[in-house]
């Protein structure tokens, strides 16, 4: 390997600058989280001593996160969003795995380009284009037979279109990537035995699809949880987490509920992301 | 019969993905770029023409917003490939097992923080009654609180900070995939550590090199909170004109136009990179 035709300073100075690195990586957040504890009204120094009053405390001017209305309706907005986005992605996604891995058809190779583009455009024109499409729907369906369309005017239903547009692409390369790998010759074993088609993807191929489908399910839900930009030009008066968090931060100024926030979603995604982490690891279902 | 049941799968598997592209992608794209050739002249009258593309134009302010997007988000690129590049070749070739796994979990740990909230941290470190400022004045290094915020510097280092990781995760998986014995070879050929990293390892990496490159630029050109809330309102990132346009100003037709020239320029700019690097789309990022 190159350790080995390396110098003794070059390595060492090599290994400082990794260190560096994961110090930059983990500066913010850990000044994120830390204020969250800081028994004062701004999360800035000095350190006034150890409190629990920015998560449970239920009066003002330290309203704890959990007493906090807004902040918790966000909350319940952005989870309620996410588990929509993350079922229907996966549900998608699982097909188009299928679709681009077993099925062979003309223009396979364009059109497998095409599914990954979305993920390159920029969130913004998602969001902006897709607000622009219903509203004009919605206004010509109300100036020609006068229905109000009102699904079709920002909100949760358009929030979670936009988010799904680019997210199915992530989960259909996570789960197709793990139905590459598959060994065939199972499900042909499993004919050979008599068995129907259903049968066969509900005892042998989804059991082994498993675990990229519960990845690709959290990882749509945490990409949907923290996704800004597009969500940005779709929201309506149901505002999920971000958002409420955003709109504090530059019209009140922040306050340590926001650290207290950020360090209950930091302690969530990263639950969340150690268990998507295990379950693909398992080794009975791999 | 065999057949027939293979060709309703194709078509039930196909549905919902036409369904989505279409419906999601192409038809509000389209949609977008009626809407910009669009002008208003009265009220409920509309002309159709490049009108919002001449008006683009014809205010340098627009364009130097779109080429100081452009050319920022090209630094950042080469800023997260320059440093990342170190690091994941770190984790893939010379962390033992264990620490490896270990390293590239921390790596992916803050992908899955909002970008908010790391631009929130850097906020509380580099704004003037942050922890740096209160820091160097306890030190006494400095007389005064120091204001880090808004300044083009910050910018760059909090976008390089956001999206660094998407040059590390398709850096990790080419690189671990490559045979040490190449590397030995290359130095038992008598190349030094540099012709072997020029010859050998960048070019085996390369795919890598594309998709990480083509990711990190387009999440850096199409972002918004990072340059606002560091850069302040003096940051002039495109995106931000967009969101006047749309929303502060109400004036959907030419805000699509932006949209579709944005969309437009960092395609542009990808197309080049790929047809310079020799690459294909389907070979970079859809790997990855």
């Amino acid at each position: 390997m190159l350790i080995n035709k390396a110098s003794a300073p070059f390595l060492a100075g090599y290994r400082l600058f990794i260190v560096a690195f994961f110090i930059f990586l983990a500066a913010p957040l850990l000044a994120a989280g830390t204020f969250a504890f800081n028994d004062s009204l701004f999360p800035a120094l000095p350190w006034r001593g150890f409190t629990l009053d920015w998560f449970f405390n239920d009066t003002e001017p330290k309203l704890g996160m959990f007493h906090d209305r807004r902040l918790l309706r966000g909350l319940y907005y952005s989870f309620v969003i996410a588990s929509i986005v993350a079922l229907l992605s996966v549900f998608v996604g699982t097909c188009n795995a299928f679709l681009f891995v077993r099925c062979s058809f003309p223009w396979k190779n364009f059109f497998y380009i095409v599914m990954v583009v979305p993920l390159v455009i920029p969130g913004v024109i998602l969001g902006i284009s897709i607000l622009a499409l219903a509203s004009n729907l919605a206004n010509s369906v109300e100036n020609s037979i006068g229905w109000d369309l009102g699904f079709l005017r920002p909100g949760i239903l358009l929030v979670v279109l936009g988010q799904f547009s680019f997210i199915t692409t992530i989960t259909s390369l996570v789960i197709a990537a793990r139905l590459k790998k598959f060994d065939q010759t199972m499900e042909e074993a499993a004919y050979n035995l008599g068995a129907g088609r259903a049968r066969v993807l509900a005892t042998i191929t989804l059991p082994y699809l498993r675990p990229a489908l519960i990845g690709a399910g959290i990882v749509a839900f945490l990409v949907s949880f923290e996704n800004f930009n597009t969500t940005l030009f779709l929201v309506g008066s149901e505002a999920p987490l971000t958002i409420t968090m955003y709109d504090r931060m530059v019209k009140v100024g922040s306050t340590p509920v926001l650290n207290a926030v950020s360090f209950f979603l930091m302690v969530g995604s990263a639950l969340l992301a150690l268990i998507s982490v295990l379950v693909q690891r398992d080794p009975k279902s791999g | 019969m065999n057949k027939d049941i293979r060709r309703l799968t194709l078509i039930l598997l196909f549905t919902p993905f036409a369904l989505w592209i279409v419906l999601l992608i192409v038809i509000p794209h389209i949609g977008m770029f009626i809407l910009s050739m669009r002008e208003k002249v009265a009220p409920r009258v509309f002309e159709y023409g490049f009108g919002n593309y001449i008006e683009f134009a014809n205010e340098p302010i627009y364009w130097n917003t779109l080429l100081r997007t452009g050319s920022m988000s090209l630094l950042v690129t080469a800023i997260a490939l320059i440093i990342g590049f170190p690091v994941a070749y770190y984790i893939a070739k010379i962390a033992g097992n264990r620490t490896k796994g270990a390293l590239f979990l921390i790596c992916l740990i803050p992908l899955w923080v909002s970008d908010l909230i790391r631009a929130f941290g850097w906020i509380l470190l580099l704004r003037e009654t942050g922890v740096v400022s209160s820091s160097l004045q306890w030190l006494g290094l400095v007389d005064g609180p120091i204001e880090f915020l808004y300044n083009d510097v910050t910018v760059i280092m909090g976008l390089v900070y956001t999206v660094i990781l998407f040059m590390i995760v398709p850096l990790v998986s080419t690189l671990d995939g490559m045979d040490n014995a190449m590397i030995e070879a290359g130095y038992n050929l008598g190349g030094n550590g540099f012709t072997v990293l020029r010859r050998i390892i960048v070019p085996y990496a390369m795919p890598g090199i594309v998709a990480g490159c083509i990711v990190v630029f387009m999440l850096t050109a199409g972002s918004y909170l990072t340059p606002i809330l560091l850069g302040g309102k003096n940051s002039s990132w495109f995106t931000e004109q967009i969101y006047n346009q749309f929303i502060t100003r109400y004036n959907w037709e030419s805000g699509a136009a932006f949209g579709f020239l944005l969309l437009a320029f960092t395609s542009l700019v990808v197309w080049l990179g790929l047809k310079l690097s020799g690459q294909t789309l389907s070979s970079t990022v859809a790997r990855s």
